[in-house]
């Protein structure tokens, strides 16, 4: 039976998110922890392989124990099980840290039952690097398939698929061996409202937990700060544009001082211009 | 791990259709610096089939070098197989620092080559430098959603990886004739070891909106009231020869195109010129254009958050300024036509 497997992150939702103005930083505590919104489409297309092919969904994360509430969305989505990994020695990851302590998640999960599909979303709207995922699937050493925004077929029992990538000026069909690891493009699927049955279990739905000791073969050193190769070493409000000058006078005087600021780089002007 | 055996600054060249992209020049103009002040070489790693003859355009825009693999496993673009390119050419001539464009390919390939390595990789860096003595790499990007910058190291690997944005570094002026050296290069790499097939390319016939490769781009908010009242973005837009740009909440109006978002969930742009009309600057717009050359926002409301990220701003109405610049710039650049040809 088909089981697939989609990772998700729980992060803060940095549209509503509101600004310190002393610090020009985000002040997180204003921010709502939601379901990453590229992962919600990675659930949402495993949910639909599950209607067409039959099989299981599962849904793993990292992250401190509120994070549960993300997995709980994950099941109102229409996912069968949640697996969350919280331990403080998980603190501090950068991705490759990240890859690693997801793929053990991964590799004891599948113990359990063996898993042939691996989907990401493309990114996390507060990391957005998307290099999680195929760092997964290398450390994995399945193919990794990026930038999906169709799954054409999928064949568990002759244990390939077919997915569109998209391209900048298309898309290409590529064939890969399975098990392998998408990530998916927004587009790929609209995530609808859940149905009233799904919210009711996910109201009751209790995750699985599970610490670094609970997780096997793992190496410490590659573990949350201590695995990270990337260090921030500092961080500094950009600089802001030095204008902000107010053009004053009539609408006639206000556009012709416009006009000769922007004549300035009348280069662009000249033919396609520009590189 | 001894980094001294680690030398060079290394460019992923990028290339479709037989071009080299963009980015890839961009990078090499930024590599060159870098390399420079290290004292090191520039090389630039072209992977393809028959692509040898790109050698010279990599030269043209400041490579020492260039490590080529020109087989025909190589024809499509695939993860595993450049992949394990990179990985060959690391392990035999060891760059300290490699760089690849932020484009779908060039994050694809580096989080992979970056978890065999393994190393860190900083995604979408917006600013590089370089330390002179330690090599150590400074790369810098937007964090947290892109309210604050943050410099990322990494101090204890090498070699060190970045993707870079695109339009943020600058390429050099390309010198004809510039020469290097080659270093022709092949791994053994069957098809049948390679586990996924590209089984066809479909290029989308409808010339679909790339406005982050514009130079001037003109962008209308919700202060424009109406879907109609849009069409004054898009015909100043047409008199400059700049691409439309819109806010969330015009699109999600359904006035334009998801294309045409600019911000944290549509397109990050780094146009030359970037016009803001009746847009008021939620946080998550000006993160996609606060790194525009020159941004020029028109907006009734004094208070609007947009001034504060603007180098030139008109407390205004849109429907009153802006048709007066639409009819300034169409003879003071009918007039440029003028002056050009007449020089010509």
């Amino acid at each position: 039976m088909l089981h697939i497997v989609a990772c998700i992150k729980q992060v803060p939702d940095t549209k509503i998110i509101k600004m310190n103005p002393k610090t020009n930083t985000m002040d997180r505590r204003t921010a709502p922890a939601i379901l990453n919104p590229y992962d919600a489409h990675a659930v949402e297309e495993a949910v639909r392989l599950k209607e067409r092919y039959g099989g299981t969904v599962s849904v793993v994360t990292m992250g401190p124990p509120p994070a549960v509430t993300a997995i709980k969305k994950c099941i109102e989505i229409g996912a069968d099980e949640g697996y969350l990994i919280t331990d403080r020695r998980f603190a501090g990851a950068d991705t490759l840290a990240t890859s690693y302590a997801v793929t053990k998640a991964i590799e004891k999960i599948s113990k359990e039952k063996p898993v042939d599909l691996i989907i990401c979303g493309k990114m996390s709207i507060d990391g957005d690097t998307g290099q999680v995922g195929p760092g997964i699937a290398r450390r994995l050493d399945i193919p990794p398939l990026t930038s999906v925004n169709k799954v054409v077929e999928l064949n568990p029992d002759e244990k390939y698929a077919i997915v569109h990538r998209k391209l900048e000026d298309g898309y290409e069909v590529v064939r890969s061996t399975l098990p392998c690891l998408f990530s998916v493009e927004k587009t790929i699927n609209e995530v609808p409202y859940s149905p009233l049955p799904n919210m009711l279990r996910a109201a009751r739905y209790q995750p699985h937990i599970w610490s670094v000791d609970d997780l096997e073969d793992v190496d410490i050193k590659q573990l949350g700060l201590k695995g990270s190769p990337t260090i921030v070493s500092k961080v500094w409000a950009p600089p802001k544009p030095a204008g902000g000058t107010f053009l004053e006078g009539s609408p006639r005087e206000q556009a012709e001082q416009l006009l000769s600021v922007v004549l300035e780089k009348k280069e662009l002007f000249q033919g396609k211009g520009g590189m | 791990m001894d980094f001294k055996d680690y030398k060079g600054v290394w460019v992923f060249i990028e290339q479709k259709d037989d071009q080299v992209a963009s980015v890839s020049l961009e990078l090499l103009g930024a590599g060159r610096k870098l390399a420079d002040k290290r004292g090191v070489e520039l090389a630039g790693i072209l992977i393809g089939e028959n692509v040898k003859h790109l050698t010279k355009t990599v030269f043209e825009y400041g490579a020492d070098t260039v490590y080529l693999y020109d087989q025909p496993i190589f024809k499509h673009y695939r993860t595993e197989s450049y992949m394990k390119g990179v990985l060959d050419c690391s392990d035999k001539h060891k760059p300290e620092i490699i760089l690849f464009g932020a484009t779908s390919t060039g994050k694809d390939l580096a989080s992979a080559v970056a978890t065999d390595l393994p190393t860190g990789l900083t995604a979408d860096t917006t600013e590089l430098d370089v330390e002179e003595d330690t090599g150590l790499l400074l790369a810098s990007r937007p964090a947290f959603g892109g309210n604050i910058m943050a410099t990322i190291l990494c101090k204890k690997y090498r070699p060190q990886m970045a993707t870079v944005r695109s339009k943020v570094m600058k390429a050099l002026e390309p010198e004809p004739g510039r020469a290097g050296k080659i270093v022709e290069e092949t791994i053994s790499l069957k098809e049948d070891d390679i586990r996924t097939k590209v089984l066809e390319i479909v290029k989308e016939t409808v010339r679909k909106v790339r406005i982050d490769e514009a130079d001037i781009i003109v962008a209308g908010g919700k202060g424009l009231g109406s879907y109609e009242g849009f069409q004054l973005i898009h015909h100043l837009a047409e008199t400059i020869g700049g691409a439309v740009g819109a806010s969330r909440d015009v699109v999600e109006a359904g006035w334009i195109d998801h294309a045409h978002q600019v911000g944290q969930t549509g397109v990050t742009v780094t146009p030359k010129i970037y016009f803001a009309i009746g847009i008021s600057g939620a946080i998550q717009h000006i993160v996609g254009m606060k790194n525009s050359g020159l941004i020029i926002a028109i907006n009734k409301d004094k208070e609007a958050p947009i001034f504060q990220n603007c180098h030139y701003g008109i407390v205004g109405d849109a429907f009153e300024i802006v048709p007066i610049l639409i009819e300034m710039f169409e003879n003071a650049l009918s007039k440029e036509k003028v002056d050009i040809a007449s020089k010509g």
